[in-house]
């Protein structure tokens, strides 16, 4: 048992110190990035932490940007157990903001926690479904999941684009094409005494559901073994395509809980914000979380924080409103990079303890 | 193509190690000038590793190389070339999404950085013309039939020049008709004096039909040699698979009941590209009893324990189990504890990246007292029926935590032994199941395989080692080519008609 505990340490301590020294390169290639374009790397790193951690008020400007990021995060973190790299988070937000806008739309004079209910379950169904797709495509035809769920956010966005401004278009929307509002009556509420709403709680439950179920259930340990080896998971006779398609499910169900949050708390209607990349936001968290649902929340949480700062980097420092996409591009290369740095880190721990 | 004769090439005392392994002992080896010679021998005779010395592959340990009676130094398969050794593998190795010409010229040497097509083409022609066998130049390589690939692979050989052609199993891809027409070119041009061959083969029948002469070779060790006109096909499969069991029975305590508890019924498989290597076998397994499968590996084995592991599907036939048909879903599977040992066990039944626990538990993580309520997995619960199988079957490192991964290959053989056997096991599925093992790791498998059978277990056993069948079975079939072509009982095994079976020689 000696031996036993310096590797389980040994395995716990080396993703964490990649990814911190990741987003140390990355900090340092924005910086100078930042000082090519005229401002202090420094001042700048401290506007960011003002504007994100700084106060109360920039805390809860984090969290609001952070609550959909951690769901959508889970759209690329669940598949990832079976083996499958999904990048259609964005697809599913959308799918689920717009069918759970319709949804609220044809029982205007249900009470408001119906329809919020009905708006959640419509929007998770639609997300979820959507993802699904993508899984079928891979498991019944072998097509490239990553391609497919790609492509599947655009076939989204143009069916949301063209339902708002043909079916469903509030005539009153005139520069903006929307649906209609769905009442404010049914809007979902802040956290009693935050200006926070629901959307961060959902995410924080979805991310700790999902890492129980992975990591603590029978399906997730299934699924951990159908996304390990497939032929293993023949020869112990798991059902391998019910399980992709289950775990596509739920992590679209998440993306179109996301939607649905957007809707029923922010905008009220179904436009095109909905298509505010929080989707691809969410790849990189994922990527950066290692796929765990439980490091999903901090990771999410760090780049809201980057995304709340792009107002104030803007004011001060007049960067340009994209400069906070351009970190965030950054740390997805790095992180992309990084990937290839496991394995050697522990070989050489070992060489060195020898 | 035009200067001489080829030359005369000599392998003199030939040994090379792996580690413990001994794959070749004092082999020594001869082809003459312009015959074609046929290197016989079971799997894992030492044939591969020997023509691999002979083209620079691996360097022998001991031994030397002589061409026209100079001994040769070839360090790469690229020194090879310079001496005119050229090897077709088993596998295709052209560009299927190129033409023909195109393979042809990217094979050379040398090339220029710019590539003059039509000087090349020209110059292809004119050595086609020259060949007895003719592709089209411009025809691209995947629209061609197998036959007409290994072809290609052929004159890509001739084109750079070689005048010894070594070919590993050329025709285990092709039809027998394609295989028959190939093996005539090549031994037109040995009678023209162009060229020298030698073919690894398990078939005696292209041995008998096109060969000069036969050099034979069992576990790493010259057996004999001679020409095939003055060797009957008894004589070669004897030497080819011995004539004594070397290895006992092991100790059997219980007659084998009747009782059938596997029955193959018509049992048919097509492999990756439509050709059905399983063709309608049928075999029934009794209660108490090792079924052995003989045969030289690729004659569809492999599909068939795979369709039984439920990694294939059959495209027709009936697998009933305790008399009741049977699909290979986790429900079925649990319900009549049939289990499976199938070859290289990290690759094929592990996942190497989860924990010795959690992979000793693949077959009864969802029942009590792994599943808690049947669905919350309990992690002390793993951990402890871990370290009672580790401690039971012996597995080292003895951690529960470990990636089974890190582990040698003898211990994930018994770490996956020790789950396939730890839940009752009815029926057993075993496919080469001490490949690559030492000789301890080997005993100890084999023990608890008869210890299985001796509890009533129906185990079929796949093998390429013979002496593996005759000392664990109680019945032997040979498959060759999809079908069952004999069997027997192993007490009155006769060696040298199964080995007349396994290379498809009934008669």
């Amino acid at each position: 048992m000696s031996i036993a505990v310096p590797q389980t340490l040994n395995k716990a301590l080396e993703p964490f110190l990649i990814i911190v020294g990741s987003l140390t390169v990355s900090m340092v290639l924005f910086g100078v990035f930042v000082a090519s374009a005229g401002a202090d790397p420094f001042e700048v790193y401290q506007t960011m932490y003002r504007a994100a951690f700084g106060t109360s008020f920039s805390w809860q400007n984090t969290l609001i940007r952070a609550a959909p990021l951690m769901l959508t995060a889970l759209c690329t973190a669940l598949p990832s157990y079976l083996g499958l790299i999904i990048i259609g988070g964005e697809g599913a937000v959308v799918m689920g903001g717009l069918f759970a806008a319709l949804a609220a739309l044809t029982i205007p004079t249900a009470p408001p926690m119906v329809v919020l209910i009905t708006m959640a379950f419509v929007g998770m169904v639609a997300g979820g479904l959507w993802l699904t797709i993508g899984g079928a495509l891979r498991h019944y035809r072998a097509v490239n999941e990553t391609i497919s769920s790609l492509l599947l956010n655009y076939i989204a966005i143009a069916l949301l684009n063209h339902l708002v401004t043909s079916t469903f278009r509030d005539p009153e929307s005139l520069n903006h094409p929307s649906t209609h509002h769905i009442g404010e009556a049914n809007m979902i509420g802040l956290i009693p005494g935050t200006d926070l709403h629901w959307g961060l709680v959902f995410g924080i439950v979805a991310c700790v559901i999902a890492w129980f179920l992975m990591h603590h259930t029978v399906f997730g340990f299934a699924s951990q073994i159908a996304g390990g080896n497939v032929r293993a998971a023949q020869i112990a006779g798991l059902p391998v395509g019910r399980l992709i398609l289950i775990v596509c499910f739920v992590a679209g169900a998440a993306g179109g809980l996301a939607g649905m949050v957007e809707v029923a708390a922010i905008h009220g209607r179904a436009n095109d914000t909905l298509n505010a990349n929080y989707g691809y936001a969410g790849i990189l968290v994922a990527f950066v979380a290692r796929n765990n649902p439980l490091a999903i929340i901090p990771v999410a949480v760090l780049l809201g924080g980057i995304r709340a700062s792009s107002g104030l980097l803007q004011r001060t420092h007049e960067l340009p409103d994209a400069t906070v996409l351009v970190m965030q591009g950054i740390i997805f290369l790095v992180i992309l990079f990084s990937e290839t740095l496991y394995g050697r880190f522990s070989r050489l721990q070992k060489q060195g303890a020898s | 193509m035009t200067n001489g004769v080829p030359p005369d090439l000599q392998a003199l005392g030939i040994t090379k190690r792996f580690g413990p392994l001994t794959a070749l002992k004092d082999v020594n080896f001869q082809l003459r000038s312009a015959q074609f010679h046929a290197l016989l021998g079971e799997n894992g005779a030492g044939k591969s590793t020997l023509v691999k010395c002979i083209m620079g592959y691996y360097h022998p340990d001991e031994g030397t190389i002589l061409l026209n009676q100079e001994q040769a130094t070839i360090r790469s398969p690229r020194d090879a070339q310079t001496f005119g050794i050229g090897m077709v593998y088993q596998q295709f190795t052209l560009i299927p999404n190129m033409t023909v010409l195109e393979n042809l010229v990217i094979s050379k040497a040398k090339l220029a950085p710019l590539i003059d097509w039509q000087k090349e083409e020209r110059q292809l022609a004119e050595f086609m013309e020259k060949m007895p066998f003719k592709v089209s130049l411009t025809a691209r390589v995947s629209s061609l039939a197998a036959g007409e690939k290994q072809k290609v692979e052929i004159l890509k050989q001739l084109a750079l020049q070689n005048r010894i052609l070594i070919l590993d199993e050329p025709t285990s891809v092709l039809t027998p008709q394609e295989a028959d027409e190939m093996l005539g070119h090549l031994r037109a041009m040995t009678l023209t004096q162009q060229l020298s061959v030698l073919i690894i083969t398990h078939k005696l029948r292209e041995v008998e039909a096109f060969a000069d002469e036969v050099t034979v070779l069992r576990k790493g060790q010259f057996v004999g040699s001679g020409k095939v006109s003055e060797l009957t096909v008894s004589q070669m499969a004897e030497m080819m698979v011995g004539s004594a069991v070397t290895a006992k029975p092991k100790q059997r305590h219980v007659q084998s009941t009747k009782v059938p508890k596997l029955v193959l019924h018509d049992i048919r498989v097509k492999d990756e590209s439509s050709v059905e290597v399983v063709r309608g076998l049928h075999l029934t397994i009794h209660e108490g009893e090792i079924v052995g499968v003989a045969g030289v590996s690729g004659n569809g084995q492999r599909e068939l324990v795979e369709v039984l592991a439920g990694q294939r599907q059959a495209t027709a036939g009936t697998i009933r189990v305790h008399d009741q048909p049977y699909q290979p879903t986790r429900q079925k599977i649990m319900r009549h504890k049939m289990f499976c040992l199938p070859e290289e066990p990290l690759q094929n039944t592990c996942v190497g990246r989860m924990s010795v626990a959690e992979n000793l538990a693949f077959r009864n993580f969802d029942v009590e007292p792994h599943a808690v309520g049947g669905w919350l997995i309990s992690r002390p619960a793993l951990r402890r029926s871990a370290y009672d199988l580790i401690e039971r079957y012996n597995i080292k490192p003895p951690y529960p935590d470990t990636p089974i991964q890190s582990l040698s290959g003898g211990n994930v053989q018994r770490a996956v032994l020790a789950r396939e056997l730890s839940a009752d096991v009815e029926i057993l599925i075993i496919a080469n199941p001490c490949f690559g093992l030492d000789f301890l790791a080997m005993e100890e498998i084999r023990l608890q395989i008869v210890a299985a059978r001796n509890r009533g277990t129906a185990v079929l056993l796949v093998s390429e080692d013979l002496d593996e069948i005759l000392e664990l079975s109680d019945r032997t079939v040979v498959m060759f080519n999809g079908q069952f072509v004999y069997e027997t009982m192993s007490s009155d095994a006769d060696l040298r008609i199964i080995g007349r079976h396994m290379t498809g020689h009934a008669t």
